[in-house]
């Protein structure tokens, strides 16, 4: 502890502990317990944002942090505000974004009589957060705000929720807020060990077919420059996975597009057939590897990774380096030399141009992926958000990305009425960027009422509802496995999306042709207005390539609609 | 395979739950666990016996490591600790009885720490063995009640985890 103290309440100190962490944002929900907390907002300096349901708080600071790589903060009040938060929570945690998530709770007095409005967060999160607090007394929450920073954007970053009890926020404390966190038993390991690291650039120079499966990983550790010096040293082609889409530049020669059930056929049969897969913070999710056992079944598997608990807890790691990306990324490409990859790369290069991603436009039907190559043609730096279903997986193939932090959206959890909030969250954190949120007739639906905030606040996102009238991802499926027996899958017709945007007053577009696409584009971009735009789209496309669950990655079906 | 895990853990409400949630919800099976404060009161030690093969061990290791509040996490299934359980055993016994239970009370070197008309109840440490090996040899008699504080384990030596 340094400097004089200066005594205030809790509620105060919980302020001047955000303007400490450099929070310039908070986006929260009111209630009872944190009427001492929304007193002191009144004329804090740091701006909060409204939301209009507590899981998009925890959305808006998830796509606030993806889009910015700093910690994401919400707000939300105790009981229900609290338990509105958990999806929000689960996704931030599945994917490893930094994310501190404040609640309000009962007194401590009352806590465990089942007070009004209590809930046992700490309790519900204990599975979905990287560490949670219940503040016992005020002068612990400076400590414990610290702490919650240092623990969600460190290692493996994560989500961490502080549960302030009612009397924490207007009891008083002496104020000082410490320097430095003590946690013995949290030490993230930085470096990798230099003897891992020789050893892995000896067998990647031993490789001729070498593999990079990037992951969410690379670029939370802001190493993409230095993968791509490594990849461009050894020669070796790069795939990533959908929350590393960015880590690497898709239009780069030597990049294989996203891997998995709907990845590129050719980053499939290369990871089949090469000998050597260089992981970097990724995991090996069941939605990359297909049938585990016959997962790239010819390699060695060199595994880098922040977290110890990710090597080997999926698929044998051969060569483990544990330490951060950025680090070990520098030092591999100080030690490594090129690998005798010229034949592969030919090889590879063949199947890129043999089994490209593709599909059958149409001059009657607008066409989902002609709608994000357009897109990408009015706007390539455009950020990415996405819900969940087929619009993602498109969204994921057809927009080349050339950096990180580009593409935002849930990959672990697959959290439908993500994209709307999470994207309100980049364009305030990357006001400079367009921000497109492309979404579901479904996804959307789970958290529209958000437009009630970006109308409010003035924070233009683009809205591009790939109005299908289906839940198409599981239309999809039941199509395939289930004899097209739609169950409960239809919601077409349901829904005005122009008059809804309306009704809150923003920019409500739609486009039902061909032609029509581009336009509504580049007016929603020009507008400058928080937009929506109904594309009604061919109702039964599908996500083309394929993997089917439980099939390896190069048992891989086209499924292209011919129209 | 059982494996006995020396588990620090800072001494703070919730870190039992933090372990416990971990175990279940990565379905690690645990055989027992005992818990309880060491030499330096902040901190408090867990003695965790786990079933699974090498793999499963290094996943809990691993898991319990990532946790904020586990300090320290070290394998002392080997030869080089010593482990000891503590049973309470409550038995059925009359005046027809008793002298025989004590004998087997005797050569298990247990004690007896409570003697009412109909029961008695009697206290063992060892390890499991010994353990089991008393259960079984009371069990004729009829066993009312028991009530076992899972292993506890330190390694042998000046050295410790
Ligand atoms: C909260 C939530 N509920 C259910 C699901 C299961 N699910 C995955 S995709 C999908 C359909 C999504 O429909 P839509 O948003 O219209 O996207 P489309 O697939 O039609 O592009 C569903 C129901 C999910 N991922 N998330
Ligand atoms: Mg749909």
């Amino acid at each position: 502890m340094t400097g004089a103290t200066e005594k205030m309440t809790g509620a105060r100190a919980f302020i001047e502990c955000l303007s400490k962490e450099g929070v310039e944002v908070i986006f929260g929900y009111p209630g009872g317990v944190l009427l001492p907390i929304y007193d002191e907002l009144y004329d804090a300096d740091v701006r909060h944002i409204l939301v209009r349901h507590e899981q998009a708080a925890a959305h808006a600071a998830d796509g606030y942090a993806r889009a910015t790589g700093k910690t994401g903060v919400c707000l939300a009040t105790s009981g229900p505000g609290a338990t509105n938060l958990v999806t929000g929570i689960a996704t931030a945690y599945m994917d490893s974004v930094p994310m501190v998530a404040f609640t309000g709770q009962v007194p401590g007095s009352m806590i465990g009589n089942d007070a009004f409005q209590e809930a046992d967060i700490t309790g519900i999160t204990l599975p979905i957060t990287k560490h949670n607090y219940l503040v016992p007394e005020a002068v612990e929450l400076p400590r414990i705000i610290k702490e919650a920073f240092h623990i969600a954007s460190t290692g493996r970053q994560g989500p961490v929720l502080v549960d302030m009890p009612k009397d924490v926020t207007t009891d008083e404390l002496d104020f000082s807020y410490p320097e430095k966190v003590e946690l013995r038993g949290y030490k993230p390991t930085f470096n990798g060990n230099l003897l891992q690291v020789k050893k892995a650039a000896q067998e990647i120079s031993r490789s001729t077919c070498p593999v990079i499966y990037a992951g969410g990983g690379v670029i939370s550790s802001d190493a993409s420059s230095e993968l791509l010096a490594f990849a461009e040293k050894i020669m070796a082609p790069v795939t990533t996975t959908l929350t590393g889409i960015g880590a690497f530049p898709g239009n780069h020669l030597l990049s294989l597009g996203m891997l998995g059930m709907h990845g590129t056929k050719y980053a499939n049969y290369a990871i089949q057939e090469s000998d050597l897969l260089i992981t970097i913070g990724a995991r090996f999710d069941d939605r990359v590897t297909g049938k585990i056992e016959s997962f790239a079944p010819n390699a060695r598997v060199m595994h880098i990774d922040i977290d110890p608990a990710e090597i080997s807890k999926n698929v044998h790691v051969d060569i483990p380096i544990v330490g951060d990306a950025k680090e070990v990324l520098a030092s591999l490409t100080k030690h490594v030399m090129k690998c005798k990859s010229e034949n592969w790369i030919k090889k590879v290069g063949e199947w890129k141009v043999k089994y490209p991603l593709h599909y059958v436009n149409s001059d009657e039907f607008i066409k989902p992926q002609y709608i994000i190559e357009q897109i990408h043609e009015a706007c390539e730096d455009a950020i990415i958000v996405t819900d969940v279903g087929q619009h993602q997986m498109w969204a994921a193939q057809y927009f080349s990305f050339k950096e990180p932090r580009m593409f935002i959206t849930s990959g672990g959890l697959g959290t439908m009425g993500y994209g709307f909030p999470a994207a309100i969250g980049a364009k305030v954190g990357r006001p400079d960027k367009v921000v497109f949120d492309i979404a579901g007739d479904g996804s959307f639906q789970m958290n529209s009422q958000e437009l009630a905030t970006v109308v409010e606040n003035d924070i233009p996102v683009i809205v591009a509802v790939f109005n299908n009238g289906y839940l198409g991802m599981v239309r999809q499926w039941q199509e395939l496995f289930y004899e097209h027996r739609y169950s409960h899958t239809c919601i077409s017709g349901s829904v005005d999306f122009v008059k809804l945007a309306e009704a809150y007053g923003a920019l409500g577009l739609r486009a039902a042709r061909p032609p029509e696409v581009r336009p509504v584009i580049d007016e929603a971009i020009a507008s400058g207005r928080p937009t929506v735009i109904d594309f009604i789209v061919e109702r039964e496309e599908n996500v083309s390539p394929m993997v089917p669950a439980g099939a390896a990655i190069n048992e891989i079906l086209d499924l292209e609609r011919k129209s | 395979m059982k494996h006995t895990l020396a588990v620090l853990v800072e001494n703070k409400s919730g870190v039992l739950a933090r372990v416990a949630v971990l175990f279940s919800r990565r379905g690690y099976n645990i055989d027992s666990l005992a818990v309880g404060v060491t030499e330096d009161p902040t901190i408090s030690r867990m003695t965790i016996v786990v079933r699974g093969d090498d793999h499963v061990l290094e996943q809990v290791t691993k898991q319990l490591n990532k946790l904020i509040d586990v300090i320290k996490v070290t394998d002392i299934s080997s030869d080089e600790s010593v482990e000891r359980e503590l049973a309470l055993i409550k038995v059925t016994a009359d005046a027809n009885t008793r002298s025989e239970i004590i004998q087997i009370v005797d050569i298990f070197r247990a004690r007896i720490i409570d003697v009412a008309a109909k029961s008695m109840t009697i206290e063992v440490t060892g390890d499991e063995e010994k353990i089991v090996g008393i259960e079984q040899l009371l069990s004729s008699f009829g066993i009312k009640e028991m009530v076992r504080t899972g292993k506890v384990a330190l390694t042998r030596g000046i050295k410790s985890v």
